[in-house]
């Protein structure tokens, strides 16, 4: 296994400081993860606004350091990268974003985007050579080089500027692709198209994606793990069709739970309690023991370590304190190895 | 428009309202700046008057004979406090002989006390506002949007710095430190070196417009997908940010420069200027010592008014056509 | 809730006691390029504690229909033709001063983005209060503070949020209590209609979800109809009793959710429910081909004609007629003609 990048034991605060009178916001709680080059997968962040999926994966990104532990690229300390390695990762490391019309400066014509990286990381030798990758970036996601080349931005539609941010990714062939709801502002009937060239990006290419969303069903459909984060904690992660389908943790339960199936004969259950309106992060213990229905002395005294509940699991529950050891590894990624393997078993 | 269901169907599912289909470069960028204008009167009104003044100016410039009659000993002293030529029913001030009378072009907005011809004063006054305010107004544009790059693309200790500068330089009037200034040089500052202290304290507006344009630019997605394609930040300044920002320096330009001609007008009006310039303010500046209006010497503040007020009001107008194209919120979807 | 909806439509025969009644509503958009029928001639029925969704893509004109029978269409839209009938009396009609004694009286909106209609600078409290004190009728005496102070209380407690909100800014909370705040004001003077507006739009899916059930309770105890409007089949299946599908200006199908959900007619409510996500992982990504046509320039005959995988010669001629086809259950589609005829 070769490691591209390592949290270890990773934290990061906002707000809070000297002059603050509020205490800061843990939006990533101590998270140990490695995304590997050798076995690329699809890593689903999933949580709620304001859960911290968005800064693990932007601290993943290399955009924000961490306030406690180390951001490994490679093996080096991110911090203290070379001037060579930076720029390497630079190259390495791509996002796709929400918007797919935020992505375009509205001044240049869709060009702009799949020819400024060609020319900065000197991707092609030829104005042919570099043509022709275009057309086949294009192709492989299913669009036309005469639909879309030479147009501005507001000149297309939401479907086509994503997908042309895919085909951008696909130029660059890096090794790690954050994408953060790709599809969430993307009309349902062109979801599929883009979620397929994203997952062909992995199986074909060998890019490591992670993919963040709120979006279960989809999750499902791409990727191959899942982290599940509530407040700034890995509250569940694991095989994506173990958590979602059976998730463990009472939270993702109730996330689960609350995807409104569309079946009117599987409808939802009570409504759930709304979390105390307080300031959760002076609280020791269980994040999630305050809405949590199984809630135990134990929950509001400390937080839970993560239990690993089978081989391609982990759950930071004591509702699992009897049933399974605590993880000896805190690395996450160490339950997700192996697992094209074992499934194909 | 019409055909937006058709052009694409081949790639992918056609666009919805959105699409367009592609244009010449008439229809994508010329067009525009047409519809913008039918949209929009108060700019080409605006641009229109101070056309007019410029056109004008220059016309006068090309074809008046005496231009440098102006010159104090220029004109015959006899000359002196002469209405304009085509009054006839003015009543001249000063008693003269029939044949002394001066013909219908000679002296087209009259004579001041000094004999100095007005038309030809005034011609050479216009520019020189105009150009002092001009100065200021790059100067001012251009240092503040370096600095405004520099604090808001870098942040840190350069943003805490020049932030502290343009706040101080913002909450203390700019017009009584010029005033300070100009009176510890105790030198005439001929009409450029007017422009570039007006320029000295008048950039601090500009840096903190453009900077909080240029933080709102900053976090946009596709300054973070630039740095991901590999660009450094210099390009990402001049290739990704400053076209989106042209709208903001122009708005901003035109306002410093109105900005300017006013302080300039006022320091020479307050006896602060360049005493052999005949700009618009020095103008002003003679009709109060000379008591031209009590003198009942009309022509003598009249015309330097009428030209003052259309340099303002033109660009009010042209600063308020642009404003829609500068404030995304009031840019009309079409 | 299904026993509710087959209670009422066996009850109900009589027109007069439906909650709403839409007849024929038109609402055009005059642009520089032509007029935009964004609702055409729509017309459908809401009974007294009925729950209906109307749902299609964006710009099928669900959420223009919803602020029409608001009487809250804006330049350069205007209602065009037809009759909105609440409790008998017709909207269209009514001049601007009728309007606002009806609107949170008789029928309220829980608006798109609630969170954003809040005022920022006014305490939660004091807008409720606002909303309350705005629409006393002529002639009533307004209620005094201590009384409104006791009903801003009871709406919050109601709504699922503590008393102590009432002197919060909307900026000190969070998405989904400003949207309880919204539906506090929806429901100050008892209404008998609500309009929800994708009342969950950007919501986190547990939020959204005891947003919807809230809504629901609610509903329940004021006996109201709720008029959803959506595009989430879900939250549809989830929360409505009768579902409306509108596909690019005009109603396609409309029936009871389960019927809809086991057995939908329209071609195009079939593709909606076949592409739906699923936990299902065996099942491959399905969309439906094609976009919606822009409504300045829709293809003749039935609008869906372009993407329709059952499309025949009929469809290209003929704007299909909407056809009564059972309880309840109508559909705008040729495939039916020779049934109903």
């Amino acid at each position: 296994m070769s490691e591209f990048m390592r949290l270890d034991h990773v934290s990061r605060m906002f707000g809070g400081g000297a002059f603050s009178s509020k205490p800061p916001i843990v939006a990533v709680d101590d998270v140990s993860l490695t995304i590997d080059e050798d076995e690329p997968k699809i890593t689903t962040i999933a949580g709620e606004s304001g859960s911290g999926k968005t800064t693990l994966a932007r601290l993943l990104m290399g955009t924000i350091n961490p306030t406690l532990g180390t951001v490994y690229y490679r093996g080096n300390d991110f911090t203290n990268l070379s001037r060579r390695q930076s720029w390497d990762f630079k190259q390495e490391v791509q996002s796709i974003y929400q918007d797919p019309f935020g992505s375009y400066n509205p001044f240049y014509k869709v060009d702009h985007v799949l020819e400024t990286p060609i020319n900065r990381f000197k991707l092609a030798t030829s104005r042919q050579a570099k043509m022709a990758m275009i057309e086949e970036a294009l192709a492989m996601v299913g669009l036309q080089p005469g639909d879309t080349l030479g147009r501005f931005p507001h000149q297309l539609s939401g479907g086509q500027r994503q997908r042309i941010m895919v085909a951008r990714a696909l130029l660059i062939k890096p090794r790690l692709i954050l994408a953060d709801e790709p599809v969430s502002m993307v009309d349902a009937s062109l979801r599929a198209t883009i979620l397929d060239s994203i997952r062909r990006l992995n199986r074909e290419i060998g890019i490591s994606v992670i993919y963040i969303t709120h979006d279960l069903t989809t999750a499902l459909q791409i990727s191959d793990n899942i982290l599940v984060m509530y407040r700034g904690s890995v509250v569940e992660s694991g095989a994506v069709e173990r958590v979602i389908l059976e998730p463990k943790h009472p939270y993702s339960q109730l996330l689960i739970e609350s995807i409104p199936q569309p079946d009117p004969d599987n409808k939802w259950g009570d409504e759930p309690p709304t979390p105390r309106f307080e300031d959760f992060d002076t609280m020791f213990g269980c994040k999630f023991a305050d809405r949590c229905p199984h809630a135990m002395e134990v929950c509001n005294d400390d937080q839970p370590p993560a239990y690993h509940l089978e081989a391609h699991r982990q759950a930071q529950c004591y509702l699992y304190q009897d049933e399974a050891s605590v993880m000896e590894n805190p690395d996450l990624s160490s339950i997700f190895q192996d697992r094209r393997a074992d499934l194909n078993v | 428009m019409q055909d937006a269901a058709t052009t694409d169907s081949a790639g992918g599912p056609p666009a919805s309202s959105g699409a367009m289909p592609t244009g010449t470069f008439y229809q994508e960028r010329i067009e525009p700046i047409f519809l913008y204008g039918r949209r929009n009167p108060s700019l080409i009104v605006g641009l229109g008057m101070l056309g007019g003044l410029l056109l004008f100016t220059i016309i006068g410039l090309l074809t008046y004979p005496d231009l440098d009659a102006y010159v104090s000993g220029g004109a015959p002293v006899k000359d002196k406090r002469i209405p304009p030529s085509w009054c006839t029913w003015c009543e001249d001030i000063v008693e003269r002989e029939v044949d002394e009378r001066p013909t219908f072009f000679q002296y087209p907005m009259g004579t001041d006390t000094q004999s100095r011809d007005l038309y030809a004063t005034n011609l050479r006054g216009i520019p020189l506002t105009l150009g002092t305010g001009l100065i200021a107004g790059l100067l001012s544009v251009g240092i503040g949007t370096v600095t405004a790059f520099i604090a808001a693309y870098y942040r840190g200790l350069p943003d805490v710095l020049i932030r502290l500068l343009t706040d101080v330089g913002i909450s203390i009037p700019g017009l009584l430190v010029l005033i300070i200034i100009r009176i510890q040089l105790g030198t005439e500052l001929v009409w450029w070196q007017l422009g570039a202290g007006l320029a000295a304290v008048g950039w601090v507006f500009s840096s903190r417009t453009i900077r909080a344009q240029v933080l709102v630019l900053r976090e946009q997605p596709y300054v973070e997908i630039a740095r991901q394609s590999g660009m450094s930040g210099l390009a990402i300044i001049f290739r990704e940010m400053m076209p989106n920002l042209i709208p903001y320096i122009t708005a901003s330009f035109v306002a410093s420069v109105a900005g300017s001609i006013l302080a300039s007008i006022g320091l020479e009006a307050l006896g602060l200027g360049d005493f052999s310039s005949p700009s618009l303010g020095m103008t002003i500046y003679w009709v109060i010592q000379f008591g031209a209006i009590t003198l009942g010497m009309w022509w003598w503040w009249l015309f330097p008014l009428i030209a003052i007020v259309v340099i303002f009001v033109s660009l009010f107008l042209i600063s308020a056509g642009l404003d829609e194209w500068s404030n995304p919120r009031l840019r009309r979807q079409i | 809730m299904v026993t509710a909806q087959q209670e009422t439509q066996d009850a109900v025969t009589d027109s007069d006691s439906y909650a709403l009644r839409i007849e024929d509503l038109r609402v055009y958009y005059g642009t520089p390029r032509g007029t935009v029928k964004a609702v055409d001639g729509v017309s459908f029925n809401l009974k007294q504690g009925e729950r209906f969704a109307l749902v299609g893509e964006s710009g099928s004109g669900k959420s223009t229909l919803a602020m029409a029978i608001m009487r809250l269409t804006r330049e350069p839209g205007h209602i065009a033709g037809g009759h909105i009938y609440l409790n008998g009396r017709d909207l269209v009609e009514m001049n601007d001063r009728e309007i606002r004694s009806i609107r949170l009286r008789e029928m309220a909106l829980v608006p798109q983005g609630a969170m954003n209609s809040l005022n920022p600078v006014m305490r939660v409290g004091d807008q409720i209060i606002d909303g309350i004190a705005d629409h006393v009728l002529p002639g009533e005496s307004p209620p005094n503070r201590g009384e409104l102070q006791e009903r801003v209380y009871d709406l919050l407690v109601r709504v699922g949020l503590d008393p102590s909100v009432a002197r919060l800014h909307p900026h000190e909370l969070s998405g989904g209590m400003k949207q309880r705040v919204a539906m506090a004001i929806a429901i100050s003077l008892n209404p008998n209609i609500i309009v929800a507006d994708e009342p969950t739009s950007a919501l986190d899916v547990v939020v959204q979800r005891q947003i919807m059930q809230t809504l629901g309770r609610l509903q329940e105890g004021l006996d109201a109809a709720v008029l959803l409007v959506g595009h989430d089949m879900g939250l549809v299946a989830q929360f409505a009793d009768t579902i409306g599908v509108m596909y690019a200006g005009k109603l396609v199908e409309v029936g009871s959710v389960p019927d809809v959900f086991k057995d939908p007619k329209h071609p195009y409510t079939q593709l909606l429910i076949e592409s739906l996500p699923s936990f299902d992982i065996s099942r491959q990504f399905v969309g439906i081909p094609g976009m919606q046509p822009a409504l300045l320039n829709l293809p003749p005959g039935c609008s869906f004609n372009p993407r329709c995988p059952s499309v025949h010669e009929r469809c290209f001629a003929d704007v299909p007629d909407f056809l009564d086809i059972g309880i309840g259950r109508g559909v705008a589609c040729h495939l039916y003609d020779e049934e109903v005829a």
